[in-house]
């Protein structure tokens, strides 16, 4: 299995199949009990600085008194030791405007700019995501680890947090590896899907990959795969019923959405 | 407490001299600073005033303040095991406070623990700290003096070598935190991130905690162990409402909190009070007032989306 840059690729696969693991591998967390992993020509966790990571489902609460703006700096410099209360004055004076047009721009990129000065607290759970997704951006990384960055955000929201995505890896011919529990808001913008069940993982196109053959294959129980007429994937005979990402957030008034995750 | 200086050592500033508040304030001061006592307070409670505003900030940003409180709890087994073994209860403080951070860290560190596991480890720590406490203060035997500036603090009693003792420890948990800030501030907002990014957040948790300690010790010798947290948390709280950009947050910490300390040493010379009185109500009406304008800035916004009304929703929004 390999990524080849500016390629756009989903990680599925049910709750506790490893997805969220592989990427503590590819950042060098954690080692392989077995195989080899390179990310970005050397081994795992010696390129950290040129992959930008978004960790899993991560709030503000309200209360944050901190700003958007300052949160997607500390994905610039935030690892360096010093204060992070900026002197005046030569070189260090220069370094400020040079982090802060960074910044700016970063913001821009996901569309932020509107509310980067609001305290993050305050900002709605798609534009902290988007934020989030400008830190992780704010040192031009070559590959973007996403955990989850769709979850706990509502359709519309899904759906144009995974344009972004696909927008930035375009403009910047940058990999995405993006673990989902849904691929349909993915689909328009996919180059291939890895599926991980049962210890095994398939990967390849969408269409591939997502079939009622593959999918009884990997989860050992019969899985019926259906193509609603829009393309969106449906999936019936789920292995482990409860445990779903729509279920732990369906609300009222569900419009046949909730059941069509993979 | 330190050995107090050698000369006078009243138990009300009043006590000096008959001071009167006069309306000329040049005058009032020059009067207040002929006190070589009151110099001594005013030093003191600038340096504490800036380490507790700094160190608060902070604390207050990672929601540690039960920890802030258990920590300088462990005042009172740090006062009482001085005295038992005869040594400067200042010492029996740092060392204490020291020690229960380091106890806290242990067992409640890393922001990993779910909340209730923190509290409840910080808890064991608090009641095993206090009924150490209680066990020096009935192997001593004897009355344990200064219980009144042990829980309120005596600034009056602040010698030159208790000054000297404070202004090293803030330069050195100063000089610290100028080292640690950023990443500090990384962890604190935004751990899991700043793990990935190579921050060593459990250690920065556990120098943080040592920060605070000798903060807190350092507050208690102005304030008292029951209102450190006049100077630690008020003036940081109150900043944090009123801005959302670090710097000028910090600074105004720092600002606010060098206020209420000279308004409440100020306040206790010229009347029969306790300073520890008007340092605290001075932050607390600060914040309290801090708090009603920005409610009601608040609910003024709320207030101009309804008349907009009919403007698009901000996306996110769920349906």
């Amino acid at each position: 299995m390999a990524m080849a840059p500016g390629e756009f690729v989903a990680l599925l696969g049910a709750n506790g199949s490893g997805k969220s693991t592989l990427l503590k591998v590819v950042l060098g967390s954690l080692s392989l009990a077995a195989g080899t992993a390179q990310v970005l020509g050397g081994p795992a966790g010696e390129a950290n600085s040129a992959i930008g990571y978004l960790p899993q489902r991560r709030s503000f609460d309200q209360s944050t008194r901190i700003r958007g703006l300052d949160i997607v700096r500390l994905g610039l410099d935030g690892d360096r030791w010093g204060v992070p209360v900026g002197l005046p004055g030569g070189r260090r004076g220069e370094r400020r405007r040079a982090t802060r047009a960074r910044v700016a721009e970063a913001v821009a990129m996901v569309g932020a700019t509107a509310y980067a000065e609001r305290p993050i607290g305050q900002c709605s759970g798609g534009e902290q995501q988007r934020l989030l997704i400008a830190q992780a951006l704010v040192r031009r990384p070559e590959l973007l680890l996403l955990d989850e960055p769709l979850d706990s955000l509502d359709l519309p929201t899904q759906a144009s947090v995974a344009a972004l995505v696909d927008e930035i890896r375009r403009e910047s011919a940058m990999a995405v590896l993006l673990v989902a529990h849904d691929v349909n808001p993915l689909l328009p913008y996919l180059d291939r899907v890895v599926y991980l069940a049962g210890g095994h993982a398939v990967e390849g196109p969408v269409e591939q990959v997502i079939t009622s053959d593959v999918l009884t294959r990997l989860h050992g129980v019969p899985v019926e795969v259906l193509r609603a007429s829009d393309g969106r994937l449906v999936v019936v005979g789920q292995p482990e019923p409860p445990a779903h990402h729509h279920d732990r957030h369906a609300g009222p008034g569900g419009d046949g959405h909730s059941h069509a995750y993979v | 407490m330190p050995a107090r200086g050698a000369t006078v050592t009243p138990t009300r500033m009043s006590d000096a001299a008959n001071p009167q508040l006069t309306w000329n304030i040049a005058r009032d001061v020059s009067e207040l600073l002929e006190y070589h006592f009151m110099l001594n307070a005013l030093i003191a409670g600038s340096i504490v005033a800036v380490m507790a505003g700094l160190v608060g900030w902070f604390m207050v940003l990672r929601r540690e303040a039960f920890a802030g409180h258990t920590l300088s709890m462990m005042a009172f087994p740090g006062a009482s095991g001085a005295t038992l073994i005869a040594v400067p209860a200042a010492w029996g403080y740092f060392a204490m406070c020291a020690a229960g951070a380091l106890a806290i860290g242990r067992l409640a560190g890393g922001q990993r623990r779910s909340r209730s596991e923190q509290s409840a480890g910080i808890a064991a720590v608090q009641a095993t700290a206090l009924a150490a406490g209680f066990l020096f203060v009935s192997l001593y035997g004897g009355v344990l003096g200064d219980l009144e500036s042990l829980l309120f603090g005596n600034i009056l009693g602040v010698s030159d070598g208790a000054v000297m003792l404070l202004a090293v420890v803030a330069a050195l948990s100063l000089a610290v935190l100028a080292a640690i800030a950023r990443p500090l501030l990384f962890a604190s907002v935004d751990p899991d991130t700043a793990a990935a990014r190579g921050v060593p957040v459990a250690l920065l948790s556990i120098a943080f905690l040592l920060m605070l300690a000798s903060a807190v010790a350092a507050t208690s010798q102005i304030t008292g162990v029951l209102l450190v947290f006049s100077l630690l948390v008020g003036p940081a709280a109150t900043a944090q409402l009123i801005t959302a950009r670090p710097a000028i947050s910090l600074a105004l910490t720092v600002a606010l909190g060098l206020l209420v300390a000279w308004l409440g040493l100020g306040l206790a010379y010229f009347s029969v009070y306790p300073a520890g009185f008007f340092i605290a109500t001075a932050s607390f009406s600060i914040y309290a007032l801090t708090r009603v304008l920005a409610g009601v800035r608040a609910g003024r916004r709320r207030g101009g989306f309804d008349e907009v009304g009919a403007g698009p929703p901000p996306s996110g929004v769920a349906a």
